[in-house]
């Protein structure tokens, strides 16, 4: 054990194919899948072999064994994200199906191994009554800490159609956990599909934004005050300008979502964490000192090794910090968010 | 203080106003179910002509999905410019009501048997003390 | 009197009492920063305005500068865009309230109010028209183009020769590169053109090879491209589908912008067309530096999948982009718009905007939260749009 204690609010644990999932699916299912041309989810937003995906030495989908021998050193807690993207899915019932597979896959391979690890309940958010049967069936293990849901998706999570999801992840004291990527069809901008992955990849920011906007104005923290919401994988240092952006807009508009009773970046800081990998910094230490300060981030942020992926060393964000900050992030803020 | 007549009663009919010059600055009058105020035509915010708004309600709602209620229909004002919203009898702004009001004025109402001599006429003046002794002025009263 | 604010003043119905000012009128401007109201400049030498929009009077104006059969055309079919991504306004035509004329024409169609509540008010040396009539939106690209040229024709008939105050952009049908070069081509040497008109929500991102015709005509003339919020493209307006309000629709523009920049120079157009311009209108600018940040993270990580970017990427940004400044950021603290000044690190591309007669107008005494110095004052409110435009 290093010095720090941490909470590790980001570690993949990916499902490495279908095949994996055979014992954990129903017959009928497990027939289709073998008599039919389906190869598991379609979701592009982390090819295994671009640099952003696996760091020097990573497996992009790393066993149990490579993440105790590589993250858990310094760890006391890793949380687990499994990006498989059940929501790519178009039959629902496939989808949910393969959701519960893949819980079980992570009860089985990860939080009975090791008890250091908590894990994301997958759910086919694109069905919301279904993703509520699949967070009611797990919700009481204690090793499932989070709901997780893909930044992309097929409507903004503001949409009261997830209100389903919602009501589940409270009623068993879940956070939820927006995370990079998914594949619902629509494009990943407001204006269509881009041609490269570093277009994807840059522009992910984005819809996080886009998401908090949502889950803010149309009052998902007014209909349910006791949701928080872990955004994973989507930087946060354009957090300020997203406050001062929608704080002004809704001084205009207020009379627009009039459940909207306080500042919206007041929401924003009750309601959201942000994990700290990937930074996108600025070149210059004082600048991001700036934005830490602007946003509040001391009590904002979950440390984060976002391991196997690869981003710019999080130590330019951590030699920042005061030890109080320091402790904050690195374990005091997931502690309690996660209730760990 | 100094007291200034802008308008006489019948002109500023219920749900109306009228915006008016006096010692260099913009006041909108605006006479709200019997009862006058006044407040300054300048928008704390960004300096738009406030006065000019719409005259509107107060829109609130419980939570998402909920009833909307519409009260203090007539009473809000609506920046003509970026919307903020000022109850126009307190010149309190709702958006940020600990940090933006905007200025109002003392209003009342003067018989005209008992306007004192001491009242400043405001720009009307020509034309008010045309009108009959039992005619109802407006008065604002300025800060000096 | 002095500006106090009386917190223990309790309105009584009929007679509301005290002052109720807010520092408003102090005359030491940091103090009545300090306050927390608005600091207000004093009156600018020169204000180059870089966005007023206008519009047609009524739809036979628009008729009466097309030819006869696209009249014809426009009586029988009208306008056809991408429909269904409709966010009501929370005010009519987006337009402030006193922007209306009295004979009920909208907003920006009426050049003596023009004049009087935005040239006149506030002496604007130079204004820049950016008519946002849906020409670019037509699904009937033949269509578009002809509603593009007419116009351009309007503005040159109506306003550019009029008012000499005044600049035009050249609208195009933007979905169709090489109809869109044709309306540069026909526009981009005359002097009061400045710009050509694209707006944020197109159908594909603009670094996409379909717009890039459009951009080579831009470099024949040394015309920049500006790129204006709003519009729809067919796509959901966020990268995760449909919001409901019009919050989301209006607050929710950066985002779009967003996508533009990093198509733009990811997709290497700057490679191709290394002298063209981009000026973004109405998207503000607080979203850029950790925009930048971001992108350039990513290329030090996957550069190798565009070779054509070939510098980073916030490098490319400072030398080919140009940012109008409303609607002006208003972050929680004074300090904190100098701060975002630092960490835009774009003294000589920003660009005052008012954005008249929409109801997010920018007032050029009110809209900086902060005093600036002389020089980098000068260079907001006009000194970079008339190095940029040629004026």
């Amino acid at each position: 054990m290093s010095e720090h204690t941490r909470i590790d609010c980001d570690i993949h644990n990916e499902v490495p194919d279908l095949e994996a999932l055979y014992p954990y699916l129903p017959d009928h299912w497990l027939a289709y899948c073998r008599e039919s041309a389906f190869n598991g989810p379609d979701a592009a937003d982390y090819p295994e072999s671009v640099p952003t995906t696996a760091r020097d030495g990573s497996s992009p989908k790393p066993d149990l064994a490579e993440v105790q021998a590589r993250v858990l050193d310094d760890v006391e807690i890793g949380i687990l994200n499994c990006a498989y993207r059940v929501q790519s899915v178009r039959n629902e019932d496939l989808a949910a199906s393969l959701a519960t597979a893949v819980n079980q896959w992570q009860v089985e391979h990860w939080l009975e191994k090791e008890t250091r690890l908590r894990a994301s309940i997958v759910v086919p958010s694109h069905s919301p009554p279904l993703a509520a049967r699949e967070i009611d069936r797990w919700g009481d293990h204690p090793g499932f800490v989070q709901v997780i849901l893909p930044v992309r998706a097929e409507a903004p999570y503001g949409n009261r159609r997830y209100d389903p999801i919602y009501e589940a992840a409270i009623r068993h004291d879940l956070a939820l956990g927006i995370n990079y990527g998914g594949a619902p069809g629509h494009p990943p901008t407001p204006t269509g599909w881009p041609s490269y992955f570093i277009e994807d990849y840059a522009g992910m920011a984005q819809i996080f934004q886009s998401q908090v906007i949502s889950l803010v104005c149309e009052g998902a923290f007014e209909r349910f005050p006791s949701l928080r919401v872990a955004l994973i994988e989507g930087g946060f240092t354009w957090l300020p300008s997203l406050m001062w952006r929608i704080d002004k807009e809704w001084k205009g508009l207020r009379h627009n979502t009039p459940y909207v009773r306080r500042r919206p970046s007041e929401y924003m800081r009750t309601h959201l964490r942000f994990t700290i990998q990937p930074l996108d910094a600025p070149p210059n230490p004082l600048h991001l000192a700036q934005i830490l300060e602007q946003c509040g981030a001391e009590d904002l942020l979950l440390y984060a090794s976002d391991y196997p992926h690869s981003h710019d060393s999080q130590d330019f964000l951590l030699d920042l910090l005061t030890a109080d900050q320091r402790e904050k992030i690195d374990s005091a803020n997931a502690r309690t968010f996660y209730r760990l | 203080m100094a007291k200034h007549i802008v308008a006489t009663v019948d002109e500023i009919p219920q749900g109306e106003r009228k915006i008016v010059e006096i010692g260099g600055r913009s006041i909108g009058v605006f006479n709200i179910k019997g009862q006058f105020y006044a407040l300054r035509n300048i928008c704390p915010h960004q300096g738009g002509p406030l006065c000019e708004g719409r005259l509107t309600g107060f829109v609130m709602a419980d939570k998402p999905g909920g009833e909307y209620r519409y009260e203090r229909r007539g009473e809000i004002i609506r920046c003509p410019w970026h919307g903020w919203e000022y109850d126009v009898t307190t010149g309190q702004s709702w958006v940020d009501p600990t940090s933006v009001r905007t200025r109002s004025y003392e209003v009342e109402v003067a018989t005209a048997d008992a306007l004192p001599s001491s009242y400043q006429p405001g720009p009307y003046t020509a034309e008010t003390f045309e009108v009959s002794v039992d005619q109802e002025y407006v008065v604002v009263e300025l800060p000096g | 009197m002095t500006a106090q604010f009386d917190s223990t003043a309790i309105a009584e119905r009929g007679a509301v009492t005290k002052d109720r000012t807010n520092g408003h009128d102090a005359a030491d401007p940091d103090a009545s920063v300090q306050q927390g109201a608005r600091y207000r400049a004093p009156l600018d030498t020169a204000i180059i305005d870089t966005d007023i929009h206008i519009y047609f009077p009524t739809q036979d104006v628009l008729r009466s500068y097309l030819e006869p059969h696209w009249q014809e055309y426009h009586q029988t079919f009208g306008q056809r865009g991408y429909d269904g991504s409709h966010f009501p306004r929370a005010m009519p035509n987006a337009a402030r309230h006193d922007a209306w004329p009295d004979d009920g024409t909208p907003p920006g169609s009426n050049l003596p109010l023009l004049q009087k509540q935005l040239l006149d008010e506030w002496n604007i040396e130079i204004g820049v028209l950016n008519p946002l009539v849906g020409a670019g939106e037509q699904r009937n690209l033949a269509f578009g183009a002809a509603f593009a040229r007419a116009t351009n024709e309007w503005q040159l008939a109506e306003w550019l020769e009029p008012d000499p105050r005044l600049r035009a952009s050249i609208i195009v049908p933007w979905e169709d590169g090489e109809l869109s070069a044709a309306e540069i081509d026909r526009w981009g040497s005359h002097p009061g053109f400045v710009h050509a008109l694209l707006i944020a929500r197109t159908k594909e991102p603009l670094g996409r090879r379909k717009y890039w015709p459009m951009y080579e005509a831009a470099c024949r003339h040394d015309v920049p491209i500006a790129i204006h919020f709003g519009g729809a493209g067919g796509a959901p307006i966020t990268g995760s589908g449909f919001p409901n309000h019009y919050i989301e629709d209006h607050g929710g523009m950066p985002q779009t912008f967003q996508a533009q920049v990093i198509s733009l120079i990811f997709e290497g157009v700057f490679h191709q067309f290394p002298t063209l311009k981009f000026v973004l209108i109405e998207g503000g600018f607080a979203w850029i530096p950790p925009m930048l940040w971001r992108m350039d993270s990513a290329w030090r990580k996957l550069g190798s999948e565009v070779p054509h970017v070939t510098e980073p990427p916030s490098e490319l940004f400072r030398r080919h982009f140009w940012v109008s400044t409303q609607p002006m950021e208003e972050p929680f603290q004074p300090e904190q718009f100098r701060q975002l000044l630092g960490h835009l690190d774009l003294d000589d591309n920003l660009l005052f905007a008012t954005d008249y007669p929409h109801w997010d107008f920018d007032s050029p005494d009110r809209a900086f939260p902060i005093p600036l110095d002389k020089e980098r004052r000068r260079k907001f409110m006009a000194e970079n749009a008339r190095a940029l435009y040629n004026l």
